[in-house]
């Protein structure tokens, strides 16, 4: 209550409660601290974006505009430097990649928790929420240690970084279709069978169209977080031809940070950006062609 | 709103869909078939893998590890060193492992003084620029977390902004090493990196409580204070404790935050030494303790976390 009681001129003690106890007044103390928590979380970012565009190799000391660290230095840009380049394209696969792995195993898993009432359900939707909630470093570890060891076969690199991708993902595509599932009730399904539909008819022809936003929310979600991911990629790398952008810019930061790591980020930033827009996007038409009935409901955010 | 909308919002989730009409038995538990496999041979079979290697041997010639798949022949020496290197005060873990506890126990403080009154602000004053704020809200969830902690590293410094700023109004006289392995930023660095996933649940069990109850406790003469006091507060235990269990908990694993922001021996955290074991061959046995012992300590938060969720979500049901 500090703001509204510095806000107040020549203060008489009346206007002071009056301010303190009229629940109508503007919650001006909320009102600063809410935009002072958006300023402290997006201003510093915001100044990394910008030093990408510095002429200079510092990221403290602003020297003028160029797009020397994105195009034009010939040796360290993002677009001439092979190991920036190939970070790029090493996250975009793997981004890609988690998400197929992840959407349709999500996909499955949540219609059938929402619909096989058991004992085995309850303890598959355990162990899933387990992982989803033990630290992404004891899971990276482990599975570490599980392709140098029984898996050998597999060995570290592209393929285990995709599959531990894989495991992260899969909770977040079973959430966000579940919640939808829960919304979405039986009753269209059933009217679908009573009218002849077999089970796998039922499930193909009406609740899968219904679950298509569900379905691309998770699909964006999940590509812009594994695009960023660090701790489960970093310890199932094994050269330098596994290493992604989150990785380039840790290395950078460690040793010698440069704009052109920044510039990665930016860009890496701009992609996620998008793709969640788009997902946003495409997600709210699919939901206002079906009525508000329909909307996803944060009940069943796991809280 | 029609009437019929309030009441589907406040009493959610009705009658749970029924199973089994007209579904042959094998039909559902099929769909789960391929995410269980995955869960069984990347989530269970690993965890086993750990305990193999945290009760191995090690190769008397060639140094490396050696797992052992029988529970008989285990041994338990390597994680009898690893606790008792962690209990007693003069151990090789005792120093870390305490320095974990106090930089994530201040972490998630820090978070929840900054998270509530944010997650407050976000559900019940932000008015028309709500979407507006919950836009500005997510966008760090997909900012790469290590852009975010690069972007501290360049404002930190010798010539970054802040040492800038502060020199320039003549607090200090030379440049502040804020990363030289202080504490303080290391602790700092968490709560900027996590407190998102502090916000979120919170945000999430604010946004749920009707307004008809803070109506009606004012209505019955209870001051904000009061109302936020003996109504808010009591309405969003479940999620306190989510968003402390979602933030914290990958605290415990963190050893990038350390090693970009207090890159020094005096502020290696827990992560850090499970790191830097997996490096050196004959230290992976002791790796691999350490996160059984870790695991040990926060399956207890875990559990309870995932069954009091369970129990929230029946009971909004019900």
């Amino acid at each position: 209550m500090s703001a509204d009681q510095a806000s107040v001129r020549g203060p008489s003690r009346r206007r002071v409660r009056d301010l303190l106890t009229n629940p109508w007044a503007k919650p001006r103390f909320l009102w600063v601290l809410g935009i002072a928590y958006v300023v402290w979380t997006l201003v510093p970012v915001m100044t990394a974006a910008l030093f990408s565009f510095n002429s200079t190799r510092s990221i403290s000391i602003w020297s003028g505009f160029s797009l020397r660290w994105y195009i034009t230095d010939p040796n360290e840009s993002v677009l001439h430097d092979p190991d920036l380049r190939h970070a790029v394209l090493q996250s975009l696969k793997l981004a890609t990649g988690a998400v197929i792995v992840s959407v349709p195993i999500g996909l499955g898993f949540a219609l059938a928790l929402d619909k096989w009432r058991s004992r085995a359900s309850g303890t598959a939707n355990f162990l899933m929420m387990f992982s989803f909630i033990t630290p992404e470093l004891i899971l990276a570890v482990s599975l570490f240690l599980l392709f140098l060891n029984p898996f050998k076969f597999i060995g570290l690199g592209t393929p285990s970084q995709l599959l531990g991708l894989g495991l992260l993902a899969i909770p977040y595509a079973v959430i966000i279709v579940r919640s939808r599932l829960l919304s979405l009730g039986v009753d269209l399904e059933e009217a679908a069978m009573d009218l002849g539909a077999s089970p796998l008819q039922a499930t193909r022809r009406v609740t899968l169209p219904l679950l298509s936003p569900a379905i691309f929310a998770s699909a964006g979600i999940i590509f812009a977080f594994t695009l960023d991911d660090f701790v489960m990629v970093q310890q199932l790398a094994r050269t330098g031809s596994d290493q992604t952008v989150a990785m380039a810019i840790y290395g950078a930061a460690r040793t010698a940070p440069s704009p052109a790591v920044n510039a990665i980020g930016t860009l890496m930033l701009i992609a996620s950006t998008l793709v969640i827009s788009l997902a946003y996007l495409v997600y709210r038409r699919s939901i206002r062609r079906h009525g508000a009935g329909f909307r996803a409901r944060r009940d069943a955010l796991p809280v | 709103m029609s009437s019929s909308d309030v009441a589907a919002r406040q009493r959610p989730i009705a009658a749970a869909p029924k199973a089994d009409t007209g579904y042959p038995r094998w039909f559902w538990p099929s769909f789960a078939t391929p995410g269980m496999l995955y869960l069984l041979i990347l989530f269970v079979l690993p965890f086993y893998v750990i305990l193999s290697v945290a009760f191995g041997k090690l190769d008397p010639i060639f140094q490396t590890p050696v797992l052992v798949w029988n529970p008989l022949n285990w041994d338990t020496g390597i994680l009898s060193f690893t606790v008792s290197n962690i209990t007693h005060t003069d151990g090789i873990y005792h120093a870390a492992f305490i320095r974990t506890f106090v930089y994530v126990a201040l972490s998630m403080l820090l978070c929840l003084l900054i998270g509530y009154p944010f997650a407050y602000f976000l559900s019940r004053h932000a008015g028309r620029t709500k979407g507006l704020f919950l836009a500005l809200f997510f966008a760090p969830f997909w900012f790469s977390y290590m852009l975010r902690m690069l972007a501290w590293i360049g404002l930190l410094q010798d010539q970054g902004y802040i040492n800038r700023a502060l020199q320039d109004v003549g607090l200090i006289g030379a440049p502040y090493p804020f990363l030289s392995g202080k504490s303080w930023v290391l602790v700092l660095g968490l709560v900027y990196g996590y407190v998102p996933y502090m916000v979120l649940p919170l945000y999430a069990g604010l946004d749920r409580i009707p307004n008809a109850h803070l109506e009606a406790a004012r209505d019955l003469g209870a001051s904000p204070a009061r109302t936020f006091f003996r109504v808010t507060l009591p309405q969003t235990w479940q999620a306190i404790l989510a968003g402390l269990i979602i933030a914290g908990l990958p605290m415990f694993g963190d050893y990038f935050t350390q090693q970009l922001l207090a890159n020094t021996v005096g502020t290696k955290m827990i992560g850090n030494f499970i790191i830097d074991s997996l490096d050196v061959p004959i230290f992976v046995n002791r790796g691999a303790s350490l996160i059984l012992v870790l695991m040990a300590l926060l399956v207890v938060p875990i559990v309870y976390y995932l069954w009091s969720t369970g129990r929230a979500a029946r009971e909004r049901a019900a």
